[in-house]
């Protein structure tokens, strides 16, 4: 039986598919490892977005790591609550980000701007230059944006704070 | 006072999940015919929020109906099962029409979700803390292009006015205090209806006239979608969306 050590350092390779730069630890989606008194393990994950389409992708890979530390009657539980937010995303995992061309979050989420306020100002992942903007609050996946910076020109996708 | 509970919470998952479920799918039918590439993603990302978020809603009305899931609800339930306002079945019209749909109803589930989030049952308030930060985001892009649209130019305000006539009339039922509503009492301590119906107001009043949009009173139609009285749509939606499932009932992914 391996301990909860090891099988959180082996879940280092469940990677989002959608970024795979980000582990789920770094993404803040595994939430807790549990281990009940009969050896029976569970792996607590949490949705980025209720209508994510990686969470089955990412319970298979869980799966599979995890069978190959010979863990096969392994639980999976989704929980809700407390709801996912981007600041559970470790520096580590912005600087990721950045690095992969993907504006990191900025700010808290607890910043909520009213239903219209200033946007939001995104440093472009590839000049660094401030001067960007919005061009689709949707972007390739729902955990993002699309912008646009207007010195380089790069259309660049930011991570919406949530 | 447990079963009154009980049904409440029953009742609301069911309007909650069967409402999320078929805008999700009439939105999915705009995939690939938005206008422009980052509208068609938008609307796909809502629809897809609204799917994930009728799946939480319907795995927890099919747990209140003692072990049904998620699927059983959403794929073997007929027309007069379905809960859902009868807005959200009428077809997609033109953008203007989808758009201005969309933003009633966002207004409306945004008023919802921020009185849902206090309800004492923790599941519910689980699903509406989620929901909520999703639609935070539903809502600010359908006001915008509402107000785009309305306030645009002479064509778009004048369809958007058009698509106010096409909609409006099936307003009236997400501002009745009907019993699934006001017997949410049971589940929000000091829960009023009257609140709900307010907080829609006063979004709808603010977006449409920054819109410059006349909202002329208009009769409503009113036929109680959330007790199975729905428009002829619903059976076409439910006809695509079920027939896998119900053509080979042992499908798996």
């Amino acid at each position: 039986m391996a301990s909860l050590e090891t099988i959180e350092q082996a879940l280092e390779k469940v990677k989002d598919p959608e970024i795979p730069v980000l582990t789920i630890k770094d993404l803040g989606v595994l939430r807790g490892l549990e281990r009940s008194l009969d050896g029976k393990l569970k792996v607590i994950i949490t949705p980025t977005y209720s209508g994510c389409p990686a969470m089955y992708t990412i319970e298979q890979q869980i799966k599979q790591v995890l069978s190959r530390l010979g863990e096969d009657a392994v639980s999976i539980e989704t929980r809700l609550d407390p709801a996912w937010t981007t600041d559970w995303m470790t520096e580590e995992a912005k600087q990721k980000l950045q690095d992969f061309g993907i504006a990191p979050p900025e700010g808290s989420s607890a910043d909520k701007r009213a239903l219209f306020g200033e946007e939001r100002q995104v440093t472009c992942p590839y000049c660094k230059s401030r001067n960007t903007f919005m061009k689709s609050q949707f972007g390739s996946t729902a955990c993002k944006s699309l912008y646009q910076c207007k010195d380089c020109g790069e259309p660049f996708d930011y991570f919406k704070c949530l | 006072m447990e079963q009154e509970k009980q049904k409440a919470a029953l009742n609301l998952s069911l309007v909650m999940g069967d409402n999320a479920l078929i805008l999700g799918h009439r939105l999915s039918e705009w995939c690939g015919h938005g206008p422009i590439l980052e509208q068609d993603i938008a609307l796909s990302n809502i629809a897809l929020d609204l799917i994930g978020q009728a799946r939480l809603w319907l795995s927890h009305a099919g747990k209140l109906q003692g072990g049904k899931s998620e699927d059983d609800l959403a794929y073997h339930r007929d027309v007069f099962d379905f809960h859902n306002f009868q807005m959200v079945e009428t077809p997609n019209g033109h953008w203007g029409t989808t758009l201005l749909r969309q933003f009633v109803y966002d207004a409306w589930h945004h008023a919802m979700l921020q009185k849902l989030v206090l309800a004492q049952d923790e599941d519910i308030a689980g699903i509406a803390r989620k929901s909520l930060k999703e639609v935070n985001y539903h809502l600010r892009w359908s006001s915008e292009w509402v107000i785009r649209l309305g306030d645009g130019t002479e064509e778009s305000g004048a369809k958007m006015q058009e698509a106010y006539a096409d909609v409006w009339p099936y307003v009236g039922e997400l501002l009745q205090k009907d019993t699934w509503l006001t017997e949410l009492e049971q589940l929000i301590p000091g829960f009023q209806a009257d609140e709900i119906i307010s907080l829609w107001w006063k979004t709808v009043r603010e977006v449409f006239s920054q819109a410059n949009l006349s909202s002329e009173p208009m009769d409503w139609l009113y036929r109680k979608g959330h007790l199975g009285h729905h428009t002829e749509h619903l059976g076409y939606i439910l006809a695509e969306m079920q027939f896998l499932p119900r053509a080979y009932p042992d499908a798996t992914w």
